[in-house]
C-alpha cells in the first residue's frame, strides 16, 4: 500500500490542472464561484472546450473518441476537475447513452452517434422515469408499436432534465406486453424536433426550471434507433446503473463546496469573532471532511482494484449514497454559516449581470436554494432506499 | 400540573382549526404569498373579529387578558396551514413591546387589526446576539438614529417599525440598548423589501437621521427585548410543531395512494419506521413547545430562556428531520413547487434561522447547565 502517486501521475495532474486552470472561460468560472445559474450557451462553451481536448468523453476508450485513462488517471481527473470551479459534465450524452451506444449500438451507431458525443455536437436528455413509472421503473408504459419500418410512440415521460435544450432524448419504451414487465422494455433514440414531441416545464421548490414534463404523440421513430436488440432494453438500463461509477460521489466537487464553507465561515462573524474559530461551527466542519475523507479512500479502493482489472460492482452504490449524503449536508452547513441572511429571496439574484447590491453578503442569495434543489440528489439516480436495496440484495445477498 | 388545553381553549384551537380548513386552502395561501400584500387584508379583520389579536394583552389596554400559552395553541393551528399573516411580529413581537412599554394607544389598535409593526432586532452581524446592537441613536433635542436594522420580517406592511439602537456602551454590551418606534414613512428610514424563500416578506431597514419615538427607558431595553424574544421563540415552536404535523400527514397520505412495485409507499416497512420517528419528533415538539408557552410566561428569566431555548434546539432539530424526510419519501414530487408539502418544508427549514438556531440555543441552554436549581 502506498499513496504516493508516482511521477507520471503527478505529471498528469499537473497537466490537467493547468488546463482547466488556463481554458475556464473567466466569466464561467465566476458564475460558479458565485453560484449562479448557468445558461445552455455556458455548458456548451464548456463542454466544447473539454472536447476540444479530448477529455469531454473522459471515461471511453480512444478508439471512440476518449482519452482512455486508466482507472488511477480518471480518478486524478475528477479530483483535478471538482477542485477547479468548472460546471459538471452533462452525464446525458457522455456518461449515459454513449457507453451504452459503445457496449451496444451496431457501427453505423455508433458512427453516426459517438463523434457528436464526443464533441458535444448533440445536447441528449434522458427518458427513463414516467408518472407512474419512478422506483419501479420497469412498470413504464410509453407504448412503442412497429409499422413500416418505423416505432409509433405514444406516452408520456417526466422529471426530463434539461430537455427544454435538448436535441435528442434516449428513451426507454414498452414494445411487449408479454413476460415480465422488464422483458418488454426497448431503449430508442428519438429526435426531438420530430413531430408529436411536446416539452411542459416543471418549476422546482428553489423556483428553478430544470426538469420537464415531455409528452409523445404519435412520434414516428425510425427502427435504426433501437440500441441493441428489441425487448431488451432493460438489460441495457441495468449496464448503465453499473456503469463509470467511481465519479458518482463527487468526491471533487464536495471538497470544493467544503472550501467555500470554509471560506464563508471565515467572512461570517460571530460575538466579534469570524464564525469558523467556533468551536461547535467547527466541529461539524471537521465531521464532513473525515467523512468525506472516508469516502475518498473507499473511492480510491476500488479504483486501485479497478486498475488490478476488477471493476466495481454494485457496491458502488455506497458511492452514490454517501456523496449525496455529504453533498446536502455541505449545502445544509452553508445555509447555517450566512445566519439570518438564509431567508431573503430574490431570484434574479442568481442570475449573472444582476446589477443591484445583494442582500446581506455577496454570497448569500443561492444558498438556501441550492439546499432546497440539492433535495433531489438523494432522489434522482436511483433514489438512497433504492440504493441500500441494492447493497443488501446484490451485495449482501439479503 | 396539567399539560393540556382548558375547556376555553379548546374552542380557540377548533375556531382556528375551522379557520384553517374553510377559509385558508393551499392555492389561496400561494396568492396570497405572491400578492403585492403578501398576506390578506381581509383575513386579518377576521382574526381581530374573532379576538386572536387581542388575546395576549391586559384587559387595560383593549386586550382580552389571555396568556402566551393561547397565542401558542392559535400558532399551532396557524402552523398546520402554512398561514402567513403576520401574526407572530405585530402581535407577538410588536403587541408584547407596545405593552410592556405601556402604550396601551398602539396595543388597542393591535388588537383591532388597524396597526401592523415589526420589530428590527437583528443587523448584518450580529447574527443571533440580541445585544449585539451597533445602530446607535442621539438625543439632540429629539432622537435621531443611524444604522442598518437586518431582515426585518413585515417590515415592508409595517405602520410602524420597532428598532433596537444604541444609546450608551460597546457594541455587545447588554446595558446601553434602547427601543424606538421609527415611521417607515419618515425621510431617514429606507426600506429594501423582498420576499424571503418561506413566503414571507421582510426589508433590510436602512436609518440615516431617521427621527425615532423612545420606548421605554433609555438604556434599559434589553431584559425586554429578550423576553419579547423568548416569546416569539415559543410562538414560533408552536408554528413549526403545527407545520410538522401536518407534514408528517401529508406523507403518510402521499405514500398511501403513490403505488410502487404494485403496492402503496406505504406499505414498505422502511418507510414505516422512518414515518413513525416523524410521529415521535412531531409529538415531543408539541409537548416541548407547550412547555416553552408556559414559561415563557415566568417572572425568572432563566428559567424562562431555559425552556425557550430547550424547545428551540428540539424542533431545530426536529424540524430538519421532519422535513428532509418528507421531501424523500414524496420522492420527485416533493421537489416541486406544485405540491404544498415543499412549502411546509421550506418554512420548516428557515424556522432553524429565526430567533437564534440550533448551535445558538444550545450554547444558550449549555451555560445554565450549572444552575443547581435546573438539575435534570
Ligand atoms: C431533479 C430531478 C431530476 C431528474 N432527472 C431525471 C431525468 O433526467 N430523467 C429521468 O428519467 N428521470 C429523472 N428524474 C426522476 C428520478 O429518477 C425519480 O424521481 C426517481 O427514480 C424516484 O422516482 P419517483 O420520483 O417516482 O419516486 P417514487 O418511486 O414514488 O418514490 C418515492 C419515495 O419512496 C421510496 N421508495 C420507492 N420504492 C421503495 C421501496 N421498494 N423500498 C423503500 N423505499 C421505496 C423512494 O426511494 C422515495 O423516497 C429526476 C428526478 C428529479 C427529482
Amino acid at each position: 500500500m502506498n499513496l504516493q502517486e508516482s511521477p507520471e501521475l503527478q505529471s498528469f495532474r499537473e497537466e490537467v490542472r493547468a488546463f482547466l486552470a488556463d481554458n475556464l472561460p473567466p466569466d464561467i468560472k465566476q458564475k460558479m464561484e458565485m453560484g449562479q445559474s448557468l445558461k445552455k450557451d455556458d455548458y456548451q462553451r464548456w463542454m466544447k472546450i473539454l472536447a476540444g481536448r479530448g477529455w469531454l468523453a473522459a471515461g471511453w476508450p480512444e478508439e471512440h473518441g476518449g482519452p482512455g485513462w486508466t482507472p488511477a488517471q480518471r480518478y486524478i481527473y475528477d479530483e483535478e476537475y471538482g477542485r477547479h470551479s468548472c460546471p459538471r459534465v452533462l452525464p446525458f450524452g457522455v456518461t449515459m447513452v454513449g457507453p451504452v451506444i459503445i457496449a451496444f449500438g451496431n457501427e453505423e451507431q455508433k458512427a453516426e452517434y459517438l463523434p457528436k458525443i464526443a464533441n458535444s455536437d448533440v445536447w441528449w436528455c434522458q427518458g427513463y422515469s414516467e408518472p407512474g413509472a419512478g422506483s419501479d421503473l420497469a412498470s413504464l408504459k410509453t407504448k412503442a408499436v412497429k409499422e413500416n419500418g418505423h416505432y409509433i410512440v405514444n406516452g408520456q415521460k417526466t422529471w426530463t432534465t434539461m430537455a427544454q435544450y435538448a436535441d435528442w432524448i434516449f428513451c426507454l419504451v414498452r414494445t411487449s406486453d408479454e413476460g415480465k414487465p422488464q422483458e418488454g422494455i426497448s431503449f430508442l433514440l428519438i429526435d426531438m424536433k420530430t413531430p408529436g414531441i411536446t416539452v411542459k416545464p416543471i418549476v422546482t421548490m428553489d423556483g428553478g426550471q430544470e426538469v420537464n414534463e415531455v409528452f409523445l404523440d404519435d412520434v414516428k421513430v425510425p427502427v435504426e434507433n433501437c440500441i441493441g436488440d428489441e425487448n431488451k432494453g432493460w438489460t441495457i438500463a441495468k449496464y448503465l446503473l453499473g456503469h463509470e461509477r467511481t465519479g458518482i460521489a463527487e468526491v471533487g466537487k464536495s471538497r470544493r463546496q467544503l472550501q467555500r464553507v470554509k471560506d464563508i465561515a471565515a467572512a461570517e462573524t460571530i460575538d466579534g469573532m469570524p464564525l469558523i474559530e467556533d468551536t461547535a461551527f467547527r466541529g461539524k466542519i471537521a465531521e464532513v471532511e473525515i467523512e468525506l475523507l472516508a469516502l475518498d479512500a473507499t473511492i480510491l479502493r476500488m479504483v486501485s482494484a479497478e486498475g488490478a482489472g476488477k471493476p466495481p460492482g454494485p457496491e458502488a452504490s455506497l458511492l452514490k449514497i454517501k456523496g449525496v449524503e455529504l453533498q446536502q449536508a455541505i449545502t445544509e452547513l452553508l445555509l447555517e454559516a450566512i445566519g439570518n441572511y438564509g431567508s431573503p429571496y430574490i431570484r434574479e439574484a442568481m442570475d449573472h449581470g444582476w446589477n443591484e447590491p445583494p442582500i446581506g453578503p455577496e454570497y448569500a442569495a443561492p444558498v438556501a436554494p441550492h439546499y432546497f434543489n440539492w433535495r433531489k440528489s438523494s432522489i434522482y439516480g436511483g433514489s438512497n432506499e433504492v440504493q441500500r436495496s441494492i447493497i443488501a440484495k446484490m451485495v449482501l445477498g439479503l | 400540573m396539567n399539560l393540556a388545553p382548558t375547556e376555553e381553549q379548546k374552542l380557540l384551537i377548533e375556531s382556528v382549526e375551522r379557520f384553517v380548513e374553510k377559509d385558508y386552502p393551499f392555492e389561496q395561501r400561494r396568492e396570497l404569498a405572491a400578492s403585492e400584500l403578501g398576506y390578506s387584508a381581509d383575513h386579518w379583520a377576521t382574526f381581530a373579529e374573532l379576538g386572536w389579536l387581542a388575546i395576549p394583552f391586559p384587559e387595560d389596554q383593549g386586550g382580552l387578558g389571555g396568556s402566551i400559552t393561547d397565542s401558542c395553541l392559535i400558532a399551532e393551528q396557524l402552523g398546520r396551514g402554512l398561514v402567513v399573516e403576520p401574526y407572530l411580529w405585530t402581535v407577538i413581537l410588536g403587541g408584547h413591546l407596545l405593552s410592556r412599554s405601556g402604550r396601551g394607544d398602539l396595543v388597542e389598535q393591535i388588537a383591532t387589526g388597524v396597526l401592523q409593526t415589526a420589530f428590527g432586532f437583528a443587523e448584518p452581524t450580529s447574527r443571533y446576539n440580541l445585544a449585539s446592537v451597533e445602530t446607535s441613536a442621539a438625543d439632540s433635542g429629539g432622537w435621531r438614529l443611524n444604522g442598518h436594522k437586518a431582515v426585518v420580517f413585515n417590515a415592508p406592511a409595517a405602520d410602524t417599525i420597532i428598532v433596537t439602537a444604541r444609546t450608551a456602551g460597546d457594541p455587545r454590551d447588554e446595558e446601553g440598548i434602547s427601543l424606538f418606534l421609527v415611521d417607515p414613512k419618515d425621510p431617514g428610514v429606507t426600506l429594501r423589501d423582498y420576499p424571503t424563500v418561506d413566503g414571507l416578506r421582510a426589508a433590510e431597514v436602512i436609518l440615516e437621521d431617521a427621527t425615532g419615538e423612545l420606548l421605554g427607558d433609555a438604556g434599559a431595553a434589553y431584559p425586554l427585548v429578550e423576553e419579547t424574544i423568548d416569546r416569539g421563540i415559543a410562538v414560533v415552536c408552536a408554528e413549526a410543531a403545527g407545520i410538522m404535523h401536518t407534514t408528517l400527514q401529508m406523507t403518510r397520505e402521499y405514500t398511501a395512494q403513490r403505488k410502487q412495485f404494485g403496492v402503496p409507499l406505504s406499505k414498505f416497512q422502511v418507510l414505516q419506521h422512518r414515518m413513525a420517528d416523524m410521529f415521535n419528533l412531531t409529538e415531543q415538539s408539541i409537548s416541548l413547545s407547550w412547555v416553552a408557552a408556559v414559561k415563557a410566561e415566568s417572572e425568572d428569566s432563566l428559567e424562562r430562556a431555559r425552556a425557550c431555548s430547550a424547545a428551540k434546539v428540539f424542533i431545530g432539530k426536529a424540524g430538519r428531520q421532519v422535513g428532509q424526510e418528507s421531501i424523500q419519501m414524496h420522492g420527485g414530487m416533493g421537489m416541486t413547487e406544485e405540491m404544498p408539502i415543499s412549502h411546509y418544508f421550506k418554512r420548516l427549514t428557515l424556522i432553524d434561522t429565526l430567533f437564534g438556531n440550533r448551535d445558538h440555543h444550545q450554547r444558550r441552554y449549555s451555560d445554565l447547565l450549572d444552575d443547581k436549581r435546573f438539575a435534570a
